[in-house]
């Protein structure tokens, strides 16, 4: 059993005791003996995701089938018990936290590719079929399952359509909202509705689909999901550009799209993040260099150079100091590598980090690079930007060291000022990873009262009791929504 | 694999993990069981609640410790380099200290210990008899590996008449102008698959090496890290040490990935074997050129299609290519890329007693891979590994024959067709 509660763990504020021992005899008919635990180490291992932050659940079930899923969501409804969809647990901002304690309910054993309808270009999965292994199996057969958020490796399908993810690669193909064509819900009542279907066309009645992707598992559990898939593409090409200025780079994003070539990718990294990157590897970048941009396209193999050469004259004028082009597979994975370390190596910067994912309209990437400048400049904070440039999501990681007196209030502004400047900008303050509890305190900023009401008043309609996943996207204490660092 | 005696000494790599949960597309065991609690990000978990008193080390604890395969592929793939394998061996290690020896900690330690209670029983035992598991010395990893539970239904090579030790002299001379190569055997190779040691033996002084095959070597320590036993670990380090010292080898060669993946490490905390660094018996045979050498062996009549199967412990640190360009370079050998030629075959040290019908499950889940590629012969550069396929393999009735890439190159330079 658990000795004292663990170090940096909240206690829950929900009652420990909702959970007694008849409530777990009738889980464990439902689930399987072997599927229901209230042991330290499984409570433990499903309190925390990628915020890091901590909140023990009651008990952890992990389930296998919608009727269970149904059975136990009507279970909790009945009682009154919080419901915790959980899927690989990779969540920025904090989705799958029980943060009023409550049954986490784990979905990754129900990971079964179900079809892959070659005819149609659909497929049909269990929602803990992990992103990467869709995409493996789906490319076999010469198709193509697009959003590509960083963690495809191991989230779950169920997590990217609750979070509705995205990647680098939806600046040309969408995020994981315009793939997904129905779903099979299990409302908190535990009645089980389907949307959707498996048609490319549906106006039967009101989108649910739409209502559900992004919904973060606070509107239903989803056990099923079907998606839209495309054929494969021929070929890619990668480049790498060094910019001598951040304005340069930012102005090629725009120059690019104006110029109505949709790149498969537009990534960028600031001097900051080249400076980290450098502190972890040898970068083969100019020394002048102070932006970068990483952009991809894809499509049959003649076409790609035609591209790429587009590519090069529209940007030629602005500030582009070097561009290098993969030949081979692994030019362009070194490439990508140079993009990927970036996460990682903040953390020789400082120990802290509040890892932001804001959007701004396309054309208005400059002026928010500016802004963010100056913000660091003024609370002389360390900010490092990358991102998504081409559908003008940039991650914006505020790194401080917390140990500082007065930091956290420093943060605080720091964060409020980037957010306003980003819905100033017709921006908005979260691109893909949601809002959870990590963005709850500036969801009025971006929302108005009526829309924030009316998005209220579904959630109740659906979920009187409030047992799906509370204490989520709304704000409804301070206390469950403090802001909080993770370490890099 | 980093080998440290205490899990407070590692603290700050626990704080080091993100909890990003990356590890899950990495770790065969998480992959077959879809629980956290098997991953390393939830062991790193335990291992904090440990530290800081927050759960005691009870039964589910210690079961939860246990389900990991010590294979380091979580750690080879971490964004933030967090040695999670290093981490579970010194949660063991706590718990042993706590607990005492599981008995198959028990097992290992009486197993690991003398040479000679080992070799007078494998000549003499059955290896299915029982007796074997009694009399087996305590400083062998094979004690460990072969427990009663895992024997059940396991199919086993037959046994050798003769070791490694009874086929070879402690030192076969070479080249003058040559360095001397020490051979860490490992048990496996020394008293399941001789024939793999003594061509490995034969590679190096064929050369041109002098070869030192020094007969107090003993177990690498893998099985006794596997189960919590630190103190055995140090104890097998300093007698190969010392094994190692006396003949003054720079290099010291071996052919098992798993003895290669313990030892490679132990300069960091204990000092390698006589102060010598530990190589890859292919990467050693790469780079002394010899792929060029058998490309100039005469065409054979026939190929046979052969795929490869990557042990974690080359793998992950980045020793693939040298074992297939090897086998690439064999006149009689077509080599089939299998897909998840790198997915664990399950063995895992101590694993596979510990836990028969988990270690299967994350075998059999190669089969798919290597039905495809209609290999007749799969080979793989660890005899742990080796081993555990032939399981797999026999199990599922597959016409595929097992063997150690080492015993292909072997029969080509001796002449002999493959397989
Ligand atoms: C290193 C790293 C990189 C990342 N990169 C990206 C990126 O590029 N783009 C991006 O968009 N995100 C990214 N993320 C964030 C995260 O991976 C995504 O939000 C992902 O979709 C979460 O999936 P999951 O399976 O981990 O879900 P979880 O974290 O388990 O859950 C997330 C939310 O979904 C809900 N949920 C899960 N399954 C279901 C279900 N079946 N039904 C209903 N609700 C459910 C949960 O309740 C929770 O609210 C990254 C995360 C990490 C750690
Ligand atoms: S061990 Fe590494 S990969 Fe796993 S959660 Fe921690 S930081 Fe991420
Ligand atoms: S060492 Fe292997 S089995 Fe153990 S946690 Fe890491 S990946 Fe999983």
């Amino acid at each position: 059993m658990i000795a004292s509660p663990p170090h940096s763990a909240k206690s829950t504020s929900g009652n420990r005791t909702m959970v007694n021992d008849h409530i777990l005899r009738m889980l464990e008919t439902i689930a399987g003996q072997g599927n229901v635990s209230t042991q330290s180490t499984d409570l433990l291992t499903h309190a925390y995701d990628a915020t890091r932050q901590k909140f023990l659940p009651d008990v952890v079930v992990h389930v296998e089938n919608t009727e269970q899923v149904s059975r136990i969501v009507r279970l909790a409804n009945t009682k009154k018990i919080p419901i915790l969809p959980r899927g690989a647990g990779s969540g920025f901002t904090g989705g799958s936290l029980p943060v009023r304690g409550g049954i986490v309910l784990v979905l990754t054993r129900m990971n079964r590719i179900l079809e892959i309808d070659t005819d149609n270009l659909i497929t049909v999965v269990e929602p803990g079929v992990v992103t990467g292994r869709l995409q493996a199996e789906v490319e076999k057969l010469g198709l193509f399952y697009p959003p590509d958020p960083a963690s495809k490796d191991f989230s779950t399908l169920g997590g990217n359509i609750a979070e509705c993810a995205g990647g680098p690669r939806c600046v040309k193909y969408g995020v994981t909202r315009d793939y997904v064509l129905g779903l099979e819900v299990v409302l908190p009542s535990g009645d089980i509705i389907h949307t959707g279907g498996r048609t490319m066309k549906n106006v039967v009645g009101y989108d649910l689909t739409r209502l559900f992707v992004g919904s973060e598992g606070t509107l239903g559990v989803v056990t099923r999901i079907i998606l839209r898939l495309l054929p494969r593409p021929e070929s890619r090409k990668t480049m790498l550009v060094a910019f001598a200025s951040i304005d340069g780079a930012a102005r090629a994003v725009s120059t690019i799209i104006q110029g109505k070539i949709i790149p498969t990718t537009l990534e960028f990294m600031d001097a900051s993040a080249i400076d980290c990157v450098r502190r972890t590897a040898s970068l083969d970048l100019p020394a002048a260099c102070r932006a970068v941009l990483i952009i991809e396209v894809d499509g049959e193999e003649t076409a790609l150079d035609r591209q790429v050469g587009n590519i090069g004259e529209l940007i030629a004028s602005l500030d582009v100091l070097a561009t290098s082009i993969a030949a081979t597979t692994a030019e362009s994975e070194a490439i990508w590598q140079v993009r990927r370390s970036v996460s990682a190596s903040l953390r020789s910067l400082n120990p802290d980090k509040f890892n932001e994912d804001i959007v701004v309209p396309r054309s208005k990437v400059p002026e928010m690079i500016h802004a963010l400048e100056a913000i660091a400049a003024r609370y002389g904070v360390a900010i490092v930007n990358f991102g998504h440039a081409g559908d003008g999501n940039i991650h914006v990681n505020v790194m401080v060291d917390l140990a500082e007196i007065g930091m956290r209030e420093t943060v605080d502004q720091v964060l409020d000022e980037i957010f306003r400047a980003t819905v100033h900008l017709g921006g908005s303050v979260s691109g893909e990873h949601g809002i959870g509890t990590a963005k709850a305190p500036f969801i009025a900023m971006e929302l108005d009262p009526a829309t924030l009401a009316c998005m209220q008043t579904i959630k109740k309609a659906l979920d009187p009791n409030n047992i799906m996943n509370p204490g989520k996207i709304f704000p409804e204490s301070a206390d469950e929504h403090r802001l909080s660092a993770s370490r890099p | 694999m980093t080998v440290s005696s205490s899990l407070a000494d590692l603290r700050h790599h626990i704080d080091q993990c993100v909890r990003c949960g990356a590890c899950q597309a990495h770790c065969p065991v998480y992959l077959e069981t879809c629980r956290e609690s098997s991953v390393a990000r939830g062991k790193i978990a335990l291992a904090e609640a440990v530290l800081n008193g927050a759960v005691d080390l009870e039964d589910r604890l210690r079961q939860e410790a246990g389900l990991c395969l010590l294979c380091g592929s979580c750690a080879a793939k971490c964004p933030n380099q967090v040695p999670a394998d290093a981490l579970v061996a010194a949660l063991r290690e706590r718990i042993t200290a706590a607990r005492g020896l599981s008995s198959l900690g028990r097992g290992v330690a009486l197993f690991t210990g003398s040479q000679r209670l080992l070799r007078g029983l494998l000549r003499s035992a059955n290896l299915f008899s029982s007796l074997f598991f009694t009399k087996i010395p305590t400083q062998s990893g094979l004690r460990l590996r072969f427990s009663p539970a895992a024997l059940k239904e396991r199919v086993v090579p037959a046994l050798a008449r003769h070791t490694l030790f009874d086929r070879l002299p402690e030192f076969l001379p070479g080249d003058e102008d040559k360095p001397v190569l020490g051979v860490f055997a490992g048990c496996a190779l020394t008293y399941l698959y001789p024939a793999t040691g003594e061509a490995m033996v034969r590679l190096l002084n064929r050369l041109g090496y002098p070869v030192a095959l020094p007969r107090s070597q003993g177990c690498c320590g893998m099985p006794a890290l596997a189960t919590g036993n630190q103190r055995l670990v140090g104890q097998l380090t300093a007698a190969n040490t010392a094994a190692f010292k006396s003949n003054g080898t720079k290099t010291i060669i071996t052919a098992c990935a798993t003895c290669h993946g313990m030892l490679a490490d132990q300069p960091v905390i204990h000092g390698s074997p006589g102060g010598a660094s530990v190589q890859d018996i292919h990467v050693f045979l790469v780079q002394a050129g010899l792929v060029d050498t058998l490309a100039t062996l005469p065409a054979a009549p026939r190929r046979i299609r052969v795929t490869y199967h990557d042990p974690c412990h080359l793998r992950n640190r980045g020793i693939t290519r040298e074992p297939r360009a090897l086998l690439q370079a064999l006149p009689g050998v077509e080599l089939i890329e299998m897909e998840g030629a790198g997915l664990c075959c399950g063995m895992g040290g101590t694993f596979t007693a510990a836990h028969p019908e988990l270690s299967r499950a994350i075998g059999d889940r190669k089969l798919a891979g290597l039905q495809a590629t209609r290999a007749s012969v799969i080979a793989s550069s660890c005899p742990g590994c080796v081993l555990q396929l032939q399981d797999i393999i026999t199990r599922a009735d597959l016409p595929v024959k097992v063997v150690h890439t080492l015993d292909l190159i072997d029969q080509a330079m001796s002449g002999e067709g493959p397989a």
